[in-house]
């Protein structure tokens, strides 16, 4: 499966995106859950690496100023590649919108959901080419 | 570069406008207000009075369409925010039938993030995905596809199935990418329904466009992760795919960060590593690609790293090859000495992965390892634990389970302090240098873990306090005892411990509390009283402390003396002869009546040190074949097994005689009918019990036939009747706990109530499989204990040094006592399966492990006796045992070869020399003298000597810590 599921927390730990791939959770859960590995993954500090395991999977994070990308990904999956895939996302995002802020997802969330979609599949990350990823979003914004 | 210049959340606040124009002034307020929320309840009160607002004006006619896209975002908001928007999916779903594209992609993103797959509505938009896929638009086809892998299920695969099909060969690249990805999905959800189909994935592989060649990696990961030997020709062709990925052939849109495609080359590299995995051939395919990637390797960039992590992986999965392998370890080093943590740790994993090849390279990096173990970064330190755990031997059991235990201890994380107890007792099982020290680290790790310790274990510790380490030594095995005696009074003095622990430390009292003599009967009784009271203890402690205490007072009487009650005894054998448990009170009765008898009955009831006896449990009832025989002539009805009954008993359920008295809902004046009428066994069981009274089961049979027909007419018209409350509905369950329907689930009273009805029907089902597993682990276990006998006797001469290897075969053995015991047998264990268990802790060093990526994986598959006959022939003439390879047989020469090929530097000579070592201290002693050595928990003079053998082979400690590296490293 790879990646379980895609979070975008900012630093007060308020979800601003949330994407699961490995079953769908009830809101309870999603709850639970959202606010467990928030909790963990926010109390780290920039010495630390960037992984932390949780239950029998690991969550993969990384920070953009308030913002915080964090992929829940199974045990064999390559975490440095999961760190890069956060990064190939957010440059994705800011070739998009230009200069990419928290305020572009909320007010877009459904194109960043757009993006996630082109991008990863079944939990797999099915494309990596910016271009491959924004053109079918770019053809709707003429189209509309 | 790393960090993305992003503006600040205030400052991008007052420039808002401009950029999002086109959504109105509420959806900007909205955004704008949970964006400055500060607290979680300040934003739960947007969110709530948005819903609000939104269950009024979404229901409202004509809401422009534009209008009801904004809606469903906010939606969405709600929902990712936790609060229910459940009355808005329909919306959501109506919204998918739009025209315009931008609304029906919305819609269709809307539904997959509100709906479960077996939702009731998605049978709604079944029919929209359907007429998408015809569409000429191909980004109407790609929204349908994306939405079909997140809600198609099971049921639904065969709508869409042929449409996805037939667009794997779409024109347009995006269409086909999308359609491998669905069918990838479909093969996720049910392998079975697309089976015939995966041939196309092959085909997908080689698609002229690089999107869609690199989306079919995914499918074809799964499909090799499943089955490795009918993919094996595409070798050569991912080989190929992944020399031109990395000499840049794709097109620059796929590069990132300056590499090429990196993405596409990992998930090729994990490809190939399960490829490569025990198969020489392929793996020398993949030896030439892996060099040039290591030779360019660029370690500046974190993709960089990833990739060269990902080749590490490979060459550690693959047949191994000496250059590669060196390659890997130095850009292992290479990790382990950076300053990023995010290195260290992919650095402790990549050196997890060589050790299992090469567990000298691990020396090396000694002081790396402790680093990352003191590292206050908690993933790091987990990570390093990991590693140790592999590595693992008996000379450094010690200092890695004590440091496991001190970071078990200081952790509070339920799932991770779960796993590294049983690490802790699987190392303790397996290395332990000494009885004592065993029992001590068993103590501690229940003393913490508590109930946390999966019950077996604690079982195995009963067994072996009980029967001692297998050794003949009546009086170690005393002295074993009464240490943990003494310990447990010591550990009694705690104020809290958890169940489990109290349930061993009950036990062990109450077999060998007074066996030294060293401590009198009421002493250990009052000691027993006291935790039943001090503890808060369940039903089980109750039960076991009562058994203990009946045992010593049989003891005691046994021998001659007399039993005299303590008061708190006696208060405590009243509070459970009145206890709501039957188990208890049983006992409780039962050693009120043991008290009463004379010293001969006791002797009989209760043997001392019983606990080791066999007892040969009969489970075919065997000795009841003539009775059963004698009534079926009579007329009785055979047996049906439960398993056949199960079926049967639905239907049954169904026109029970229940439901016409639910029905009827006024006071009856008959009796009550007997239960169940038509079901067999029940009268089977009744002329079993009563084998004179022939007649009774004939006037049962009518009786309850005419109140079936009865029934059969009242259930008719009462299907359709509304009194849930009271009747038992059995309807509801199929649609609960059976395939997913469409129906909406039923009231909570009546789900309840069908849960009960139909865990009969489960239980019998459970109790099949249960005997399935019975029956498989047992042969199993016979395999592998011959096994390990032959391994033992083979290898044993090599044990200076302990591997982990054969854990996988241990673990055979060790599940087939746990399940023995599950069958109610005091003690199952056989004197050979024992000492079978036993062995294995001494397996052949690094004979096996170098040796075995030659045996295929498909081991298990092969016969393992035929392969074991290969094997035998040099155990019959010890002389060729001198050289380590011939063992291996006829793969000898590439063994040899590699042993050559190693360098001879200090690190990896150590391998030969250690094993030369051993062979040449056990060269002059005998076969058979060897094999003792092999056992379980060497006593101390092994290790000793294991701990000096260590020493020479070359560990020089350095540092500051130098006893701790000797310990772990050594």
């Amino acid at each position: 499966m790879g990646i379980r599921f895609v979070l975008l927390v900012n630093k007060q730990g308020q979800t601003r995106l949330a994407q699961y791939y490995a079953e769908h959770l009830t809101l309870d859960e999603r709850r639970a859950l959202e606010g467990e590995i928030v909790r963990k993954c926010l109390a780290r500090n920039d010495q630390q690496c960037s992984f932390v395991e949780h239950r029998n999977y690991k969550i993969v994070y990384r920070r953009y100023a308030s913002l915080f990308f964090l992929v829940g990904v199974d045990n064999d999956e390559n975490e440095l590649a999961i760190l890069e895939f956060i990064h190939l996302f957010v440059e994705t995002m800011d070739r998009h919108f230009g200069n990419v802020c928290e305020l572009d997802i909320m007010f877009h969330l459904e194109k960043a959901h757009f993006m996630l979609e082109e991008m990863v599949m079944n939990g797999c990350i099915v494309e990596t080419s910016k271009s491959n990823i924004l053109a079918p979003i770019q053809l709707m914004d003429k189209a509309s | 570069m790393e960090q993305l210049k992003t503006i600040g959340r205030e400052l991008a606040m007052s420039s808002q406008g401009g950029g999002w124009a086109g959504q109105s002034k509420e959806f900007l307020d909205l955004v704008k207000s949970i964006g400055e929320a500060r607290s979680k309840a300040e934003e739960d009160r947007i969110i709530l009075r948005e819903i609000e607002s939104l269950r009024r004006r979404i229901a409202e006619p004509d809401v422009p369409r534009r209008r009801m896209k904004e809606y469903i975002i906010r939606l969405v908001y709600a929902e990712m925010l936790g609060h229910d928007a459940s009355f808005g999916y329909i919306h959501a779903v109506k919204m998918t039938h739009d025209d315009s594209l931008p609304l029906k992609r919305t819609g269709y993103l809307a539904v997959t993030l509100f709906l479960s797959d077996d939702h009731d509505l998605i049978i709604l938009i079944i029919n929209t995905i359907q007429k998408d896929l015809r569409s000429d638009n191909y980004l109407i086809v790609c929204a349908a596809l994306t939405a079909a892998c997140k809600l198609i299920n099971e049921e639904t695969i065969p709508a869409v199935l042929p449409q996805v099909v037939d667009l794997l060969a779409h024109s347009k690249e995006a269409v086909r990418k999308k359609a491998v990805m669905a069918l990838h999905r479909f093969y996720q959800r049910s392998p079975a329904s697309v089976s015939h189909l995966v041939s196309n994935f092959r085909k997908r592989l080689c698609d002229n466009d690089p999107g869609v060649m690199g989306a079919t990696l995914c499918p074809l990961f799964d499909l090799i992760t499943e089955d490795v030997n009918s993919y094996k020709d595409l070798v050569i062709s991912f080989v190929s795919i992944l020399k031109q990925v990395a000499e840049r052939r794709l097109p620059k849109t796929y590069d990132y960060h300056q590499m090429p495609a990196p993405f596409v080359q990992i998930k090729l590299l994990k490809i190939l590593a399960l490829l490569g995995s025990g198969d020489k051939q392929a793996s020398g395919h993949i030896y030439n690609v892996l060099g040039d990637m290591f030779r360019k390797s660029e370690t500046s960039s974190n993709i960089g790293n990833a990739v060269v992590y990902e080749c590490i992986c490979c060459v550690s999965s693959i047949y191994p090859n000496t250059k590669l392998l060196d390659a890997a370890v130095e850009a292992t080093s290479k990790f382990l000495k950076s300053d990023s943590h995010n290195l260290k740790y992919m650095g402790i994993d990549a050196l997890g992965r060589l050790i299992k090849i090469n567990p000298d390279i691990a020396e090396e990096h000694q002081l790396a390892v402790i680093d990352c173990l003191e590292d206050p970064d908690d993933t790091l330190k987990r990570k390093t634990f990991e590693l140790l755990y592999k590595m693992t031997k008996s000379t450094n059991v010690e200092v890695i389970v004590d440091r496991m235990i001190d970071y078990m201890i200081s952790i509070n994380d339920n799932h991770y302090k779960t796993e590294i107890a049983s690490r802790c007792v699987e190392l303790a099982e397996q290395f332990a240098p000494s009885n004592q020290w065993f029992i001590q680290t068993m103590n501690k790790v229940f003393e913490h873990a508590g109930d946390l310790v999966n019950i077996r274990v604690a079982h195995n510790l009963m067994r072996l306090i009980a029967e001692g380490f297998g050794e003949d030594d009546e009086g170690a095995d005393s002295q074993l005892r009464s240490s943990a005696v003494d310990s447990y009074l010591r550990i009694l003095g705690e104020p809290k411990l958890p169940s489990l622990f109290l349930q061993v430390i009950c036990w062990v009292l109450g077999e060998y509390g007074t066996a030294d003599g060293k401590y009198s009967a009421a002493y250990i009784i009052g000691k027993l009283c006291d935790v039943t009271e001090a503890h808060l203890c369940n039903d089980t402690v109750k039960a076991y402390a009562i058994s203990a205490i009946m045992k010593i007072c049989a003891f005691e009487i046994a021998a001659g003396r007399k039993v005299e009650m303590l008061p708190e005894c006696q208060s405590f054998i009243d509070e459970l002869s009145a206890s709501h448990s039957t188990d208890l009170q049983q006992r409780a009765y039962e050693l009120q009546a043991l008290l009463c008898l004379d010293r001969q009955a006791v002797e009989n009831v209760m043997p001392l040190d019983a606990s080791c006896e066999d007892f040969e449990v009969d489970t075919n009832l065997s000795f009841l074949d003539g009775f059963v025989e004698q009534s079926i002539e009579n007329g009785a009805s055979p047996y049906i097994p439960e398993s056949e009954r199960a079926g049967m008993s639905s239907v049954n359920n169904f026109r029970s005689p229940y439901q016409q008295e639910a029905s009827g809902h006024t006071l009856r004046f008959e009796a009550y009918e007997l239960p169940k009428p038509s079901s067999i066994p029940v009268i089977s069981q009744v002329s079993i019990s009563a084998p004179t009274a022939d007649l009774v089961p004939v006037p049962d049979m009518t009786y309850y036939r005419e109140s079936d027909q009865a029934s059969k007419i009242s259930s008719v018209a009462e299907a359709s009747s509304a009194d849930i409350g009271i009747r038992l509905r059995l309807d509801g369950v199929q649609k609960k706990w059976g395939k997913p329907t469409y129906s909406s689930s039923s009231s909570s009273t009546t789900a309840e109530k069908a849960t009960n009805g139909v865990t009969h029907v489960d239980g019998g089902v459970k109790s099949q499989s249960r005997d399935i597993s019975h029956d498989s682990r047992r042969q199993q276990s016979e395999v592998s204990s011959e096994k390990q006998k032959l391994a033992a006797s083979l290898f044993g001469a090599s044990a200076s040094k302990t591997e982990k290897k054969p854990a996988s075969t241990h673990r055979v053995a060790k599940g087939n006592t746990a399940n023995a015991e599950r069958s109610g047998v005091t003690r199952a264990v056989s004197p050979e399966i024992s000492k079978a268990k036993v062995a294995p802790s001494s397996p052949p060093p690094d004979l096996l492990d170098l040796g075995e990526p030659i045996m295929p994986t498909s081991t298990p598959t092969m016969d393992p006796f035929k392969e074991l006959e290969g094997l035998i022939g040099p155990t019959l003439t010890p002389a060729s045992l001198d050289n380590p390879a011939t063992t291996s047989g006829p793969k000898a020469p590439d063994l040899m070869a590699l042993y050559t090929d190693m360098p001879t530097g200090s690190s990896s000579s150590g391998v030969t020399l250690a094993s030369g070592d051993a062979y040449s201290a056990d060269k002059s002693s005998s076969l058979a003298k060897s094999v003792p050595t092999t056992k379980k928990g060497p006593n101390p003079q092994d290790s000793l000597q294991k701990d000096a053998t260590a020493r020479q082979v070359g560990v020089t400690p350095t540092g500051n810590n130098p006893n701790l590296f000797r310990d772990l490293l050594g």
